[in-house]
């Protein structure tokens, strides 16, 4: 299922990236699903509640801070479509860890911070049997994202 | 009994486009067996390996996170409704990654791992992270003979060890790392050999020191994981301090007499040994090992829980002892746990800390270093040494001998004459002596003899010295053939 998001979108996404640099940016993606197509609405920015000695490799968003996006959501007739984060000088590619920590149909938007500089982005989907993910297609904002060349098999993360 | 489970974006598409179902359930356990009995493709993402809701599925009953009730026992009743909420974790671990990544096993590695590469929680993956891990052990002792034993049959790439101790007769009933033709030797020679033994594809560092805080850091820095087998509080302290500045987790174990505790304290996930003990114990409440004793068996079983737990954080598998304390009785045989958290006003790891480097740990645990200690003891006790006490007694002018140790000790050994008052019946039995007579006051090694010297002068006896270095002294310097325990 592709994902629509405008460059301004995508803009809010890199520029909190630097922001939070060296440490990991993380927030929601809300919006509605349209025709098979997940519809971007707005980004939601999430505090990284990792302590601080692991930000730099590790976020976390709270169960108590996905209810409060949650509500927000609800009141604004919007839906929880996916999550993005950072990964300071490492990157735009899932790790293991994300892929432990993964949930179905959500889209992960990565975005790869070198020295305080946001560089590529790109966005996964896990597979239904948690194997690997495959990159979902983004559409909307085309000249500023730079596709994943190829899926991340489960020999190249070593599941 | 039916009650409604709403569940996130994230699942709907594996129960039918549906945002919440109906379920029954006396506990949010059962519920949650009868949403994946219902939904079977719910199951993988919601349970682990080991049957354990994964650390980032939440779920509330009505308002309440049941982390804060009584997690998966949690009743719930008709009419409730369960949600089941993300928490959403990542990030980029390819520097971890990476440190494994250039492992390889060779054939006889594989050989020898073979009961854990047949497992999928371990597997060649597992079996390299192992490889790839740095361990540090504190202490060689009891704790630190089975953690050396297992962790490096279980293929630990490099183990570091610190101790400055030789083995003596009194290890050898617990400390099964080193044997019997080893005493004399230095602790890290004789453990070094039985590592090197037992798996000769490791690395083993020694350091014979002991753990200070002008050389903790450096000693813990290239470790990934410390694990803490001392019996005493400066240094406990010390290894949990400097565990939590350098961001590393620190396996605990405890030991004494039937009782044991293990925990893993890992600031960076949850409390550290001070936010359970903030202060430590005013010194000689807590009787040692080597004043309390301990069963020879139970350090094994505290040891193997520590490496257990090492082994789990190293492989990323199962549930660490993070927040947990384990309570072992051995005469009960139960494991019983206590749920830690973390203290928010801790000084080293809360919100504000303001312990944000090593300190003096002899003095904040109240233990003058021994230079002091003697000068200070000088000037309150009168100390009579063994060789003193044994001329006395030849020249027929022998003081009162009492003897503060328990009856059990007594049995081992005595000095011939002397009176059994153990130290606790001291306050009330001291009446049975003259108070102007001179009297010489031992236990096993000094330490008990001076606290009696000193409740007995504060009561008047005037003439009441402390026998240096106990009856242990006494059958160093004066009878070679009593036994020393």
């Amino acid at each position: 299922m592709p994902i629509r998001l405008t460059s301004e979108q995508l803009h809010q996404i890199r520029k909190q990236g630097e922001a939070t640099y060296p440490y990991e940016c993380c927030g929601l993606l809300l919006g509605h699903i349209v025709s098979d197509e997940k519809v971007v609405a707005e980004t939601y920015a999430a505090e990284n509640a990792k302590e601080e000695g692991a930000q730099h490799n590790r976020f976390l968003i709270s169960p108590e801070a996905v209810r409060k996006a949650e509500e927000y959501a609800r009141n604004q007739k919007l839906e929880i479509l996916g999550f993005y984060h950072s990964h300071p000088n490492a990157p735009a590619r899932p790790s293991q860890f994300d892929l432990d920590h993964a949930w179905p149909f959500y889209s992960y938007i990565i975005v790869s911070v070198k020295d305080g500089k946001a560089e590529d982005l790109t966005c996964w989907r896990m597979r239904d049997d948690r194997s690997c993910f495959d990159p979902e297609q983004m559409k909307g904002a085309e000249s500023a994202v730079r596709h994943p060349e190829s899926g991340v098999g489960s020999s190249e993360l070593g599941v | 009994m039916a009650l409604t489970v709403l569940l996130p974006t994230a699942l709907r598409h594996l129960v039918g486009n549906q945002d919440a179902v109906l379920l029954s359930g006396k506990t949010v356990a059962e519920v949650m067996n009868d949403l994946v009995n219902k939904f079977p493709e719910l199951r993988k993402h919601l349970f682990n390996n080991e049957g354990r809701l994964r650390n980032f599925v939440n779920v509330y009953v009505n308002d309440e996170d049941v982390r804060y009730m009584q997690e998966e026992n949690t009743p719930v009743k008709e009419g409730d409704t369960v949600s089941i909420v993300p928490s959403i974790a990542g990030g980029n671990i390819a520097a971890i990654e990476e440190t494994f990544a250039g492992i390889e096993l060779s054939n006889d590695e594989i050989a020898r791992y073979s009961r854990h590469l047949i497992m999928p929680e371990v597997g060649m993956e597992g079996q390299k992270k192992l490889k790839a891990a740095k361990v540090l052990l504190i202490g060689t002792g009891g704790l630190g003979a089975p953690l050396g034993l297992y962790l490096a049959a279980a293929g630990i790439g490099r183990i570091g060890l610190v101790d400055f101790d030789v083995v003596d007769f009194s290890n050898l009933q617990r400390q099964v790392i080193h044997s019997t033709n080893d005493v004399g030797r230095p602790k890290l020679l004789s453990a070094k050999d039985k590592i090197l033994a037992i798996n000769p594809h490791i690395q083993v560092d020694t350091y014979e020191t002991m753990l200070k805080s002008d050389n903790a850091l450096d000693i813990i820095r290239p470790y990934d994981i410390v694990i803490d087998g001392t019996d005493n509080f400066p240094t406990r302290y010390l290894v949990n301090d400097a565990c939590v500045l350098l961001d590393k987790p620190n396996v605990y174990g405890s030991i004494f007499r039937f009782e044991g505790q293990a925990s893993v304290f890992y600031a960076k996930e949850g409390p550290c040994y001070r936010c359970l003990y903030p202060e430590p114990p005013p010194p000689g409440l807590v009787p040692s090992c080597a004043e309390g004793g301990v069963l020879g068996i139970l350090p094994g079983t505290i040891g193997l829980v520590q490496a257990t737990e090492a082994v789990k954080l190293i492989l990323g598998r199962g549930r660490p002892l993070i927040g947990r304390l384990l309570l072992y009785d051995a005469l009960e045989m139960k494991f019983r746990e206590l749920k830690l958290r973390k203290n928010s006003k801790c000084p080293l790891c809360g919100e504000n800390p303001t312990i944000k480097a090593l300190i003096d740990y002899d003095q904040f645990c109240g233990i003058t270093p021994p230079a002091a200690a003697a000068a200070a003891s000088k000037e309150k006790t009168v100390e009579m040494t063994p060789e003193e006490l044994k001329d006395r007694m030849d020249g027929g002018t022998t003081p009162i001998i009492v003897d503060v140790r328990e009856p059990h000790e007594f049995d081992i050994c005595r000095i011939p004459g002397s009176i059994l008052i153990p130290l606790g019946q001291i306050p009330t039995r001291m009446n049975e002596l003259d108070k102007d007579a001179e009297i010489v006051v031992h236990c096993k090694m000094g330490g008990r003899s001076a606290k009696a010297v000193d409740q007995m002068r504060k009561a008047g006896f005037k003439r009441v010295a402390n026998l240096t270095g106990g009856i242990n002294r006494w059958a160093e310097k004066v009878d070679p053939k009593m036994p020393r325990y």
